[in-house]
């Protein structure tokens, strides 16, 4: 995981995701899904582009699954873009990264 | 306006076919650069265990296996970059291809953009696709554990999801709209006696049911023989109804079969275009698997090689 982004889990999510003063893009993932590895380090370079602008952090829905049924996620990876917490874009499945910067513009 | 870069070898694709062709390309010294597409590793970055990929006697999983192709690729050079070829113009050398705004050109290219699960095409299925339909259960299964699920086919991709959906879901009922699966004799006695699976016959999905914020709540299914529709609740629905080779880019500019596959020559990779090779599932319906992707990569590749030396 890149230093930028964040665990999000079930006991923090609302303090860091819900309150959080910026635009948070939330990575649902977990250990056995190939194309959340796919996805991992456009994640980690992105955190680092929109460093000042933007947070980003993941959610193991293996270990976070009441966050992950709160937010109805079915399939994963699940790109959920939060602003003054509600969810306002998502992505479902691997996109390059043109695609989630493209969202993510679209969140500021 | 943008600058086009010219390579050797353009190669689209980055499953087995692609990678391998990248591995023979650059071997080469024709520096190859590989676009990826959505889904870099191909369908088996999809799978779980690979069992019959030689080499590997005690199996390996599918990103495991492609995350080795593309090392092996970059090792001798080939670039490969995570984006989609969105546009390409073969109807004069040198062949273009964009990503997006770039531009490249190429004197021979590798198509290698395999193929995706085919869905059913419902307006109801586009929309609750991600919310509860699915055509992956080695990825999504784990989010219905204790649920039911409906699984639509009857060929062995469909045996394999509703096995590997016993797992997780309380009931798996599997949709088929014929009176008999078209499954090898072992995945469908495995089906047929699982205590979890039950199997409705000539029936098919007329309309799903729910809306993103519930998520899939169930579907309307049709008795193919005597006409009648039921509403049956579900939780999931994942659709196994066999694959769609990714040529869509390609209609009209290279020459493809009544199933949209790409047509190349017998016993060699070369399309209706010269100096236009495909390889991999995206050009073969019959056998579908890594190790003939990857030996028909191989084959591309060499392919591609041969011409470049004739111009």
């Amino acid at each position: 995981m890149g230093e930028n982004v964040i665990e999000f889990t079930d006991q923090n999510f609302e303090s860091e995701v819900l309150h959080a003063d910026k635009p948070v893009v939330v990575d649902f993932w977990a250990e056995w899904c190939g194309p959340c590895k796919v996805i991992a380090p456009v994640i980690d370079e992105l955190s680092e582009e929109y460093l000042d602008k933007v947070k980003f952090g993941k959610v193991n829905v293996d270990f976070n699954q009441q966050t992950a049924m709160k937010y109805g996620i079915r399939s994963i990876p699940s790109l959920l873009f939060f602003n003054n917490g509600s969810v306002v874009n998502q992505i479902i499945g691997s996109v390059p990264k043109d695609n989630i910067e493209k969202i993510l513009k679209e969140t500021l | 306006m943008n600058e086009t870069m010219k390579r050797k070898v353009i190669i689209i694709g980055s499953g087995p076919a692609g990678l391998t062709a990248a591995i023979y390309a650059a071997r080469g010294n024709l520096n190859p650069i590989v676009f990826e597409g959505n889904q870099p590793g191909g369908q088996l970055t999809i799978t779980t265990e690979v069992e019959n990929y030689p080499g590997f006697p005690k199996g390996i999983t599918g990103p495991e296996l492609m995350d080795l192709f593309r090392e092996q690729a970059q090792r001798f050079g080939a670039e490969t970059v995570f984006k989609n070829v969105t546009k390409v113009d073969f109807s004069k050398r040198p062949y273009k291809v964009w990503v997006g705004d770039e531009e490249y050109s190429s004197d021979a290219i590798i198509i290698a953009t395999g193929a995706t699960a085919r869905l059913l095409g419902l307006e109801s299925e586009k929309e609750l696709f991600g919310y509860g339909i699915s055509a992956c259960a080695t990825c999504d299964g784990f989010f219905y554990k204790d649920k039911k699920v409906l699984v639509v086919g009857g060929g062995d991709s469909a045996m394999e999801e509703a096995l590997f959906l016993t797992k997780f879901a309380s009931e798996v009922r599997v949709v088929h709209r014929r009176d008999e699966f078209r499954a090898s004799q072992i995945m469908r006695e495995r089906v047929l006696n699982h205590p979890k699976i039950k199997v409705h016959w000539n029936t098919v999905v007329e309309e799903f049911l729910g809306s993103k914020e519930s998520g899939l709540t169930g579907a309307i299914l049709k008795d193919t023989k005597t006409g009648t529709t039921r509403e049956e609740s579900c939780d999931g629905t994942f659709i196994a109804i066999g694959h769609t080779p990714n040529t869509s880019i390609f209609e009209d500019i290279i020459e493809l079969d009544d199933n949209k596959y790409i047509v190349t020559n017998p016993g060699s990779t070369q399309t209706n275009l010269p100096g236009v090779f495909a390889s991999g599932d995206v050009q073969d319906h019959k056998y579908r698997q890594a190790v003939t992707a990857a030996g028909s990569g191989c084959s591309a590749a060499l392919d591609a090689e041969h011409y470049l030396e004739t111009l």
